[in-house]
């Protein structure tokens, strides 16, 4: 029976008619099986991906009100958060921190992605590993740790200004804490970023650029004409998933408003705004509409980077 | 396309363990005498620049490490009396108990919590991905690349703008402060498929498959016992990332749950932290919290250093196929 689908699906494929309903058969049974393997993902997919996005588009067209329930309130809560100043001033920090923070940890990753790949570096895997550390550290940890060392009671930084005499540098200050935020956040991810470039300059074929060595070619012409062009496609996977990130930023930014409740508001990102809106608000709904805004320019952020990509690919 | 490929699967190759920084990375080094040329090539020119500049990026990252390890010994009176960057009266110890006597031992609790949350998680979640991302590469059903298509765009649903919308629909089904709200959740991985996919296309020979067929082993029985053993290495991958994102995760626990006994160790560590600097009362937590934190990451850095090859080969199947 087994002999007779692969016979049948040769035939298929050379446009053979007389088995076909031996084919069908034997395809059936494939796609059975295809589909047997991929529900299990699928049906968890659906209920924990896409019924909550749904939910949160239903739930973001109606308004709770003190008297007489829910309402019908179409897109309202769309209109009120676009003339939002705490939303709005959270997106455009966002935009600040992402402009600020997603290039300088790129750079840096590269920077180190191709010194390691150089050879130029001593004892590579030792350092690879340091700077990659800092993933395996949780954000919260990370968090707490920069917290501890920027805070004026027993940070060093305080402590050694003390010494020298120098006015206690106020890391936490209304103008400085997006400086800090942003530190924290290139501190835990610029090894992760790295080892996918890293990765990505490793499979380059040797050849590629040995025959540039030969002919003199300095390493930093190497890099900048071979091996970055090389691994745009690992970039620009850093990029997207660097702006996914940003826009979500939660965890720094809410530890850290314990240690700085001026400088950091509770609406000081999108997402922490849609967490006070609806845990200390209790307006679920407008926190809905927030939440789905947000995913809404995470997403179109992500596909610009892809079209400006195969633009410049097309291009190139 | 398929210069990923080797990475992976050079993961799994026991004859690479020995020297990972070449082998497992570069499949150039293994075939060509030019890739030969490379790997055996002394380090060139390190100079007093690059010297420096290695001290100082290594510096950075680990410093708030080298803090972390030094406040650990000491006592909360010594962590504002003496100077940050040295050491002082060794309390390590004493903090220990401390860390684990508090609130009736609470953190041992929120460390087994968060080791049952994230391997539950990882494995049903790396198990899941595993099927569907082998059966996306190896079959060619109607409709798998619509679908396929969708999970692909849902990497870029950004998963706290889901967690709120979640919280209300389980807090509708009464899932709310269970295990469920964080295991469910916490068992999508579209990135998970997408990397199962890539890494089936190739580790899986389709003539395996055919001949299996050609045997009369059915279709569910040729993925577990043919198709799995060689899924392993990609697998482990998946695992891995899945182990670590439940562990870190701090969101969805802190707006799932209320009740501090069913805590992960995040949510745990961020209550105390709260706690400690909320007044000057509860002023001997901060050497708890930060001994708690130390003990918290020994875990994951451990489980990193141990498993590099697999990290670092599937983020390059990632990276170079996207």
């Amino acid at each position: 029976m087994a002999t007779a689908t692969t016979t049948a699906d040769t035939e298929t494929r050379s446009g053979g008619a007389p088995n076909r309903k031996k084919v069908t058969i034997a395809k059936k049974r494939q796609y059975v099986a295809a589909y047997i393997l991929v529900m299990p993902f699928f049906v968890i997919f659906v209920a924990m991906i896409m019924v909550p996005l749904a939910y949160a588009g239903y739930l973001s067209l109606f308004r709770e009100q003190l008297v007489g329930g829910v309402s019908f309130a179409g897109f309202d809560n769309y209109t009120r958060a676009f003339g939002d100043p705490a939303f709005i001033s959270g997106v455009a920090r966002m935009a600040l921190f992402l402009v600020v923070q997603v290039p300088l940890m790129l750079v840096l990753s590269l920077f180190f992605a191709l010194a390691l790949d150089s050879g130029m570096v001593r004892l590579s895997k030792f350092v690879r590993l340091g700077i990659f550390i800092p993933y395996a550290v949780p954000a919260v940890v990370a968090t707490l740790m920069w917290g501890y060392l920027y805070g004026p009671d027993f940070g060093p930084f305080a402590q050694l200004a003390e010494l020298l005499g120098l006015p206690t540098p106020r890391f936490l200050a209304p103008d400085a804490v997006l400086f800090a935020l942003i530190n924290v956040v290139n501190w835990e991810f610029i090894g992760y970023n790295m080892i996918i470039i890293y990765a990505a300059l490793r499979s380059i074929p040797t050849e590629l650029y040995e025959a540039g060595r030969v002919d003199g070619a300095s390493e930093p012409r190497i890099a900048w004409s071979i091996k970055i062009p090389a691994v745009r496609p690992a970039l620009i996977l850093t990029v997207i998933f660097s702006v996914i990130g940003s826009f979500q930023l939660f965890v720094e930014p809410n530890l850290l408003r314990t240690l700085a409740p001026n400088a950091i508001s509770s609406s000081y990102t999108p997402n922490m705004y849609a967490y006070t809106l609806a845990f200390v608000n209790q307006e679920a709904n407008y926190a809905a509409a927030i939440a789905f805004l947000l995913g809404l320019v995470i997403m179109a952020m992500s596909y610009m980077v892809q079209l400006w990509n195969q633009r410049k690919e097309s291009r190139g | 396309m398929s210069s990923s490929q080797p990475n992976i699967r050079a993961g799994a190759d026991p004859t690479a363990t020995s020297e990972p920084r070449d082998d497992t990375l570069d499949p150039g080094t293994r075939v060509g005498p030019i890739g030969q040329l490379r790997k055996d090539r002394p380090a060139p020119k390190s100079n007093l620049l690059t010297v420096v500049m290695l001290a100082i990026t290594l510096g950075y990252f680990l410093f708030p490490l080298y803090w972390l390890v030094i406040a650990s010994t000491k006592s909360n009176a010594d962590l504002f009396s003496t100077f940050g960057l040295w050491f002082a009266d060794f309390s390590l110890i004493e903090n220990l108990r401390q860390v684990f006597t508090a609130q009736n031992g609470v953190f041992g609790r929120w460390a087994l919590n968060s080791i049952f949350y994230s391997v539950v998680s990882a494995v049903g979640g790396t198990l899941l991905a595993t099927a569907a991302g082998y059966a996306f590469a190896k079959y060619d059903f109607p409709g798998g690349k619509a679908l396929f298509s969708v999970i692909l765009g849902a990497i870029m649903v950004p998963t706290t703008a889901l967690a709120i919308p979640t919280y209300l629909l389980f807090a509708r089904a009464q899932l709310t402060d269970t295990y469920w709200a964080i295991i469910l959740p916490s068992l999508v991985s579209p990135f998970g498929v997408y990397l199962m996919r890539v890494y089936a296309a190739d580790a899986v020979d389709s003539s395996l498959i055919e001949a299996a067929r050609v045997d009369g082993v059915g279709e569910i029985r040729i993925f577990f016992q043919v198709a799995l053993r060689l899924l392993v290495p990609g697998s482990i991958t998946v695992l891995l990332f899945t182990l670590v994102a439940t562990w870190n995760n701090y969101f969805l626990p802190l707006i799932m749950l209320n009740t501090p006994e069913k805590f992960p160790l995040p949510v745990g560590l961020a209550q105390w932290q709260s706690t400690a600097s909320a007044g000057s009362g509860a002023q001997a937590m901060f050497s708890t919290v930060i001994t708690g934190s130390l003990v918290s990451i020994v875990p994951l850095i451990l489980a990193f250093l141990f498993l590099q090859r697999y990290w670092q080969s599937g983020l390059s199947s990632g990276g170079v196929k996207a």
